[in-house]
């Protein structure tokens, strides 16, 4: 696929000073704020947080749904001004065209981009068949199971050749096993194609399992709390995450995020009283009590 | 032959590597090495269709009951709060049906009501679809158009009547416009509640893939709401005969409505029943045509 390989050594993602808030009547409400990140071209980066932290605001801003408060984000040097085909995205409700077949869908973005009816098929049944979907053409995504309704996905998003590709918590309304193929599906088009991957989810083992770098995002107002590299060597393999190396790094994000829920829940549950949930404090923190 | 039982899935010629990941995959059955008799063709297929065959059964033999008791009340006369003593017995109603299918003016009264029933319901098509999608994308539009629609939707199309005939030169053109009325409203806040709906994810896909304004309207927005749109055609389609009956009655000269009015006042109670049965079966006519529309229109629907 040329449109697909020329995509080497581009997608440099930058996020600068940047916050976000929403209106709201009792004013404004800070969703992110001060943040910095950056993802390299080629290179693949997690963001990991609480729920509710803000990491799927920061993605959204970098697909161009959201404008930042203040800061700026680019691509390549170029601010992002509005949704494009440059930056692929691919959503967790599958978000697939129901109306489509599974290679109109696949199909969709080329034919935005005006090539020819022949050339936009065979370039579609390409990927479906790196995807294991070729035999999947011509159903209704309805017809599909989860697993494969987000690879039409993940394949379409690609098709276009973007810059970068955007996942906002994509596996998570599938099950364990499924998952654990689908990153290795993903991990697979991301070393083939070489794209810049900014990859969103609350599950610590995918982010390490599938990430060059894991941004760690506070509690609401969200901004980075910690930036880990993971070193760990590539390929994966799934036995990989019983080694000391991943565990260790596990342990690392595992306490800093957990740290960032219970300041997240910690609120909420000192304002409604120990009391009505039977808990006793007796002096000790929230933290040394969970 | 489309039965579910004969039709061969491509599931199963799938490759094994497709089937991998789990997945409600089907039970994968061996093929049998000799093709199977027509008696356990003819098993397996009562086997699957055998939820539709009982309605069926069942649908006939409670029509056939309808008929029967219609019979015997009318046979026997019966004045129980309701009186049966003038009302015709299906018999009745056969014969006059009978000589009336040789009749060129009931053939006439049919062919005009669907006429003006094409005309009406065709226009309020026409203008509702594209008004609705229009007002559901252009919130200026809306809020211009909406609240005139609001005050208009709640007056019947019956009480246009009198206005009906003020505003057209002929007869024939008010009731068409009443028609139209009468389904344009529906068609219309059916559309706009289906653009309402349109999930915003969708939107943004769409735009992630590079799709600007006029696609997102046509690839998305547009099929969106079709099952809406086609809720509100068929709805549409029954107040139209609803209102096309009424229009004909008040002010007509041809056509089913006048035809059933008439025969009240000619005396030929066979000819009422005779009227309102044709009304029935050109109205579920009418609906059947809509909804095998929406199934060629919308494929992806399996319901």
């Amino acid at each position: 696929m040329s449109e697909i390989a020329a995509s080497t050594s581009k997608g440099h993602i930058e996020v600068k000073n940047f916050s976000l808030a929403y209106e709201t009547i009792e004013g404004a409400v800070q969703a992110v704020t001060d943040t910095q990140i950056h993802v390299k071209p080629g290179e693949f980066v997690s963001i990991v947080g609480p729920s509710g932290c803000g990491k799927s605001t920061l993605l959204n801003a970098v697909a161009g749904f959201l404008k930042p408060t203040t800061g700026i984000v680019t691509v390549d040097g170029e601010r992002v001004n509005g949704p494009s085909a440059e930056r692929g995205m691919v959503f967790q409700q599958y978000s697939l065209f129901p109306w489509k077949t599974v290679r109109e869908n696949v199909e969709f973005g080329l034919k935005m981009r005006g090539m020819p009816r022949s050339q936009r098929e065979r370039a579609a049944r390409t990927l479906l068949g790196l995807a294991g979907l070729e035999a999947f053409e011509k159903h209704y995504p309805e017809k599909l199971s989860g697993g494969m309704k987000q690879r039409v996905g993940i394949v379409r998003a690609l098709a276009t050749g973007p810059k970068v590709l955007l996942l906002d918590e994509p596996f998570g309304a599938l099950d364990a096993q499924t998952r654990v193929i689908m990153q290795q599906i993903l991990t697979n088009m991301w070393q083939r194609l070489k794209i810049s991957v900014l990859f969103v989810t609350h599950d610590i083992d995918e982010a390490i399992f599938l990430s060059d770098r894991v941004y760690c995002m506070t509690a609401r107002p969200g901004s980075i709390k910690a930036e880990i590299p993971i070193p760990l060597e590539r390929p994966r393999q799934q036995s990989m995450m019983m080694s000391s190396e991943f565990l260790a790094l596990r342990r690392g994000l595992m306490s800093l995020i957990r740290e960032e829920s219970l300041k997240a829940m910690g609120g909420e549950i000192n304002d409604m009283g120990m009391q009505g949930l039977n808990i006793e404090l007796h002096g000790h923190s929230l933290a040394d009590v969970i | 032959m489309s039965s579910p039982a004969l039709v061969r899935h491509p599931e199963d010629s799938m490759p094994a590597t497709a089937l991998a990941e789990a997945g409600p995959a089907p039970a994968a059955i061996a093929p049998p090495t000799t093709p199977p008799s027509f008696g356990t063709l003819a098993l397996r297929w009562y086997r699957l269709n055998r939820a539709g065959l009982r309605a069926a059964a069942i649908g006939v033999v409670s029509l056939l009951a309808f008929l029967m008791v219609w019979h015997l009340l009318t046979t026997y006369r019966v004045v129980f709060f309701v009186r049966f003593t003038n009302v015709p017995s299906p018999l009745a109603v056969y014969a006059s049906f009978s000589k009336a299918i040789h009749d060129p003016k009931f053939l006439m009264h049919i062919a005009l009501s669907c006429r003006r029933i094409f005309i009406g319901f065709s226009l309020a098509a026409i203008v509702g679809v594209p008004l609705g999608l229009i007002m559901g994308r252009f919130k200026l539009v809306h809020e211009i158009i909406f609240p005139v629609a609001e005050v208009l939707r709640p007056i019947p199309a019956i009480a246009w009547v009198p206005m009906a005939i003020m505003l057209w030169p002929t007869n024939e053109q008010s009731i068409v416009f009443i028609t139209f009325l009468g389904s344009f409203f529906p068609i219309l806040v059916n559309t706009l509640h289906g653009m309402s709906l349109v999930d915003p994810v969708l939107v943004r896909a769409a735009q992630c893939l590079g799709a600007r304004e006029r696609s997102i309207f046509r690839d998305v927005y547009f099929p969106a709401s079709l099952p809406h749109i086609f809720t509100g055609l068929t709805v549409g389609m029954g107040v139209a005969w609803v209102s096309l009956i009424a229009a004909e009655m008040i002010s007509g000269q041809y056509g089913i409505g006048y035809f059933t009015w008439e025969a009240y006042s000619l005396v030929q109670y066979a000819d009422i029943a005779l009227g309102m049965i044709a009304i029935g079966v050109l109205g579920l006519g009418s609906s059947v045509l809509i909804r095998g529309a929406g199934k060629l229109v919308m494929p992806w629907r399996t319901t």
